[in-house]
């Protein structure tokens, strides 16, 4: 079987293994649990200060939609929560460009997500970062953990 | 090689808990290690000791957690994804006020964490379901 190559991970000041995580949202939302569970294990593992990244391709890409209103359907809304990842130090929020194109959606159309950087003054960035499908591709040979939801 | 094993689907309706199943057998057969198996999504329905299936099917819960016996593997089950299904220990059945629990044994009720941990400590984390 082949070896794993321990020279690409990176270790931190506390000597603690850091693994590339990437969480690959592919349901639009509130169709399914998957959102939300998904979130739900974005939030836990950001205490765990690995090197997290989302990733959303497919109908996953209207999870990030502005003005998503759940009160007809009676679903519990999730969107709001996206807002507060960058709290989490979860910054980097890769999203298909493909997938936006396929669906008729643009950048103007995706909630104002941004993190702030505390290596520039706080300064206020953006958290979604719209990458082609072979890039995407690139980034998901990076990773050491993929989850999907 | 160290794996890690999660289980994002329900017994019987899809062949995703099967899979896992027989990987981890073969896991365990290769002489690999298998670090946990953590039960998330509708995956959760694999831990509960209710589950009957018809005597000339397979038990899949069963299966399990013979599994867990015979060679001392972690079974977790997520607690947020379990309240959600109703499968509870006697400790969750108590903190939320049920009359009853239904973790089948071998499984325990642990958090999230548990899954971030599957995927740092071990070489392999793989996903089996939707």
């Amino acid at each position: 079987m082949k070896q794993i190559d321990w020279s690409s991970l990176v270790i931190n000041e506390s000597g603690k293994v850091v693994k590339k995580f990437m969480y690959v949202n592919r349901h639009a939302p509130h169709g399914t649990i998957y959102p939300l569970e998904g979130l739900e294990v974005v939030l836990i593992g950001a205490a765990f200060d690995q090197d997290v990244s989302m990733a959303f391709i497919g109908d996953g890409v209207f999870q990030l939609n502005k003005g998503q209103d759940t009160a007809d359907s009676g679903m519990k809304n999730v969107a709001p929560t996206y807002g507060a990842l960058g709290d989490y130090e979860v910054t980097k929020l890769y999203v298909e460009q493909e997938s936006l194109d396929e669906r008729g959606l643009e950048l103007n159309d995706l909630m104002n997500l941004t993190w702030e950087d505390e290596e520039e003054n706080w300064a206020e960035k953006p958290s979604i970062r719209v990458v082609s499908r072979a890039q995407l591709s690139d980034l998901l040979e990076q990773q050491d953990v993929i989850l999907n939801f | 090689m160290k794996f890690s094993v999660m289980v994002n689907e329900g017994p019987y309706t899809h062949q995703a808990a099967d899979t896992a199943y027989h990987f981890t057998r073969a896991v365990l057969d290769a002489g690999h290690e298998i670090f946990r198996i953590f039960f998330y999504h509708d995956g959760v329905h694999n831990g509960t000791r209710l589950t009957t299936p018809p005597q000339d099917d397979r038990h899949i819960v069963d299966r399990w957690s013979e599994l867990a016996h015979d060679h001392d593997i972690d079974l977790v089950v997520c607690v947020a994804a379990a309240q959600r299904r109703g499968i509870l220990d006697k400790e969750e059945a108590k903190r939320n006020g049920k009359d009853g629990d239904n973790i089948a044994p071998g499984f325990r009720i642990s958090g999230l964490g548990q899954l971030i941990e599957a995927g740092i400590e071990a070489d392999r984390l793989v996903v089996f379901g939707d």
